[in-house]
């Protein structure tokens, strides 16, 4: 087995359930032993990217969002988001910071948070297929 | 969540509560919205100490602040983020563009 634990969760793309996502992964990463930053970095990022799979991948009703977790070797936190939507049409101007094509509550500023708050973050779309999301999270060690 | 505010020699100060993500902010928006609008305050002031969690939901929340601060001539500031939040604050640049009072511990 090339992870020490992994969980994965799908649930239909309902804004209420940003909540239920972030803290579904904090939960999971609690046995790592996070700090409160780190914990607070994971939900940060997730909530990001669930909520542009929300906003941006099902634009004509609802679909679903799966994440799958898994814990890796050396205390790293490994996070897919993956939605079946649209697509994103121009990923390089997506990742621009203050870009956004969402409602006067978005900013823009998600995949920025998104690249700041975890060690490593990648995002794959091809237009009518869909959208995934693969960030990691180093934690440090606590003596 | 509850906007409790206060209004002290033209200073309109709102408090706010909660977790502010995609979700509810539409919420945060209208009612502080609705708040400068009934004071007209030459200075509002959005008390974050409250506020548990924010993702860039709450960036939006801010600017929006901003943009009806800044359409009648007032100005604004944020005070008391908590950890999580002023890092979100700071990963977007926005304690470039506003005062943000940090509570001395």
């Amino acid at each position: 087995m090339k992870f020490e634990n992994a969980m994965t969760l799908e649930f239909p793309s309902k804004s209420a359930n940003e909540c239920f996502a972030r803290s579904a992964v904090a939960c999971f990463a609690a046995q790592m032993d996070p700090t409160l930053e780190e914990l607070g970095d994971i939900r940060t990022a997730v909530s990001e990217a669930v909520t542009n799979c929300i906003v941006h991948a099902y634009p004509e009703g609802l679909g679903l969002i799966t994440i799958r977790c898994r814990i890796l070797k050396d205390n790293v936190l490994d996070i897919v988001i993956k939605d079946k939507g649209v697509g994103i049409e121009n990923v390089e101007q997506a990742r621009t910071p203050m870009f956004t094509t969402g409602g006067v509550e978005r900013s823009g500023m998600g995949f920025t948070i998104m690249e700041t708050f975890m060690t490593t973050f990648a995002v794959n779309s091809k237009s009518g297929v869909g959208t995934t999301v693969h960030m990691r999270r180093k934690l440090q060690r606590r003596k | 969540m509850h906007f409790t505010s206060y209004l002290q020699d033209s200073r309109l100060t709102v408090l706010l509560t909660g977790e502010i993500d995609h979700h509810c902010a539409k919420t945060y928006i209208t009612a502080i919205n609705s708040k400068i609008e009934a004071y007209s305050p030459g200075m509002c002031v959005l008390d974050f100490s409250g506020v548990t969690f924010m993702d860039s939901s709450g960036i939006a929340v801010v600017i929006n602040a901003l943009r009806t601060m800044n359409a009648s001539g007032g100005t604004l500031a944020v005070s008391s983020p908590q950890k999580q939040v002023m890092k979100v604050f700071r990963a977007s640049g926005i304690d470039k563009l506003i005062k943000i009072e940090e509570e001395v511990s």
